[in-house]
């Protein structure tokens, strides 16, 4: 009896260590429209990063037009 | 071009994390979920933040030796980008507490810490403000300047390690330890770090440019 109550006790903290699944967004990597959010934030990097090149063009001109 | 290969590594670097930020494999954590993405987006803010504004200090402290008034601008424009990084880092933090620590704002150490240091660099342009005189201005923010830095080593390095957090290695490092992140998530945060730095220096450049174009047109000099 004692034998059988030590047994449960160790299968019960083995199975309270097994961690519960974790909610992750697999719906939407299995779907593949994860791809859709990575486009727009690219595209909205890419945006801004193309305002900072005609930002830094537009101030070297500036600049080259004091120097004369 | 030659000279702004490091614009092109900003851009690429960023935009890989953008890319392998949402499709890499990350650790499935309870409460963090997938928000453990923000990691590549939120926390290198902070970095770009505390190097430009160690970038301000630098030419503070130059200032002081040199009284070059060249200095001075660099320093201020400087503290300007750092401002916005540290207000994006503040704004992004605030939403990913309130999804999963339950609030936008809690009395973390960090938080405050984070807070406090804004403030004290806010009454560094107020301190700028309130002075007309350019070469007194240059001066006394200079000193004042130093001191913020000294303030968010404090705020920002010291106080999270004597205190707990709510943010990873809570009560000791503030930095992450060996199980919070693991091998792939290294390959795109810091790629992510440096992408972020360079770019913030890119805008700063900018603005240390623009207003040197300001000045030559206003005063001539």
């Amino acid at each position: 009896m004692a034998l059988f109550f030590a047994m449960l006790l160790v299968s019960i903290s083995a199975s309270a260590q097994d961690t519960p699944a974790v909610e992750m967004a697999t719906g939407l990597y299995q779907s593949g429209k994860i791809y859709v959010v990575v486009t727009v934030i690219s595209v909205i990097f890419i945006g801004i990063v193309t305002y900072l090149v005609m930002l830094d063009r537009k101030i070297s001109k500036l600049e080259k037009e004091i120097k004369k | 071009m030659k000279k702004n290969w490091w614009k092109v590594v900003a851009v690429v670097f960023v935009l890989y994390t953008i890319i392998a930020g949402f499709l890499f494999n990350v650790p499935a954590q309870p409460i963090l979920h997938e928000t453990i993405r923000n990691l590549y987006f939120h926390v290198p803010m902070w970095f770009s933040m505390m190097t430009i504004l160690f970038v301000s200090l630098w030419h503070s402290i130059k200032y002081l030796s040199k009284s070059n008034i060249e200095s001075d601008i660099v320093a201020s424009q400087a503290a300007h980008t750092g401002m916005l990084v540290g207000a994006l880092g503040l704004i992004t933090g605030s939403i990913w507490a309130k999804y999963t620590w339950g609030a936008w704002w809690v009395a973390d150490t960090k938080l405050n810490g984070a807070a406090i240091t804004m403030l004290i660099y806010l009454a560094y342009f107020v301190l700028r403000g309130s002075i007309d005189e350019e070469q007194k201005r240059a001066r006394i923010a200079a000193v004042y300047n130093i001191f913020a830095y000294v303030m968010l080593v404090v705020f920002l390095m010291i106080l999270p390690r004597m205190n707990d957090s709510l943010h990873p290695g809570n009560g000791g490092n503030p930095g992450f330890n060996k199980y919070d992140l693991d091998s792939t998530m290294r390959m795109v945060f810091y790629p992510a770090v440096i992408g972020w730095i360079l770019l913030t220096v890119w805008i700063f450049t900018l603005r240390v440019r623009l207003e040197k174009v300001k000045r030559k047109l206003l005063y001539n000099d």
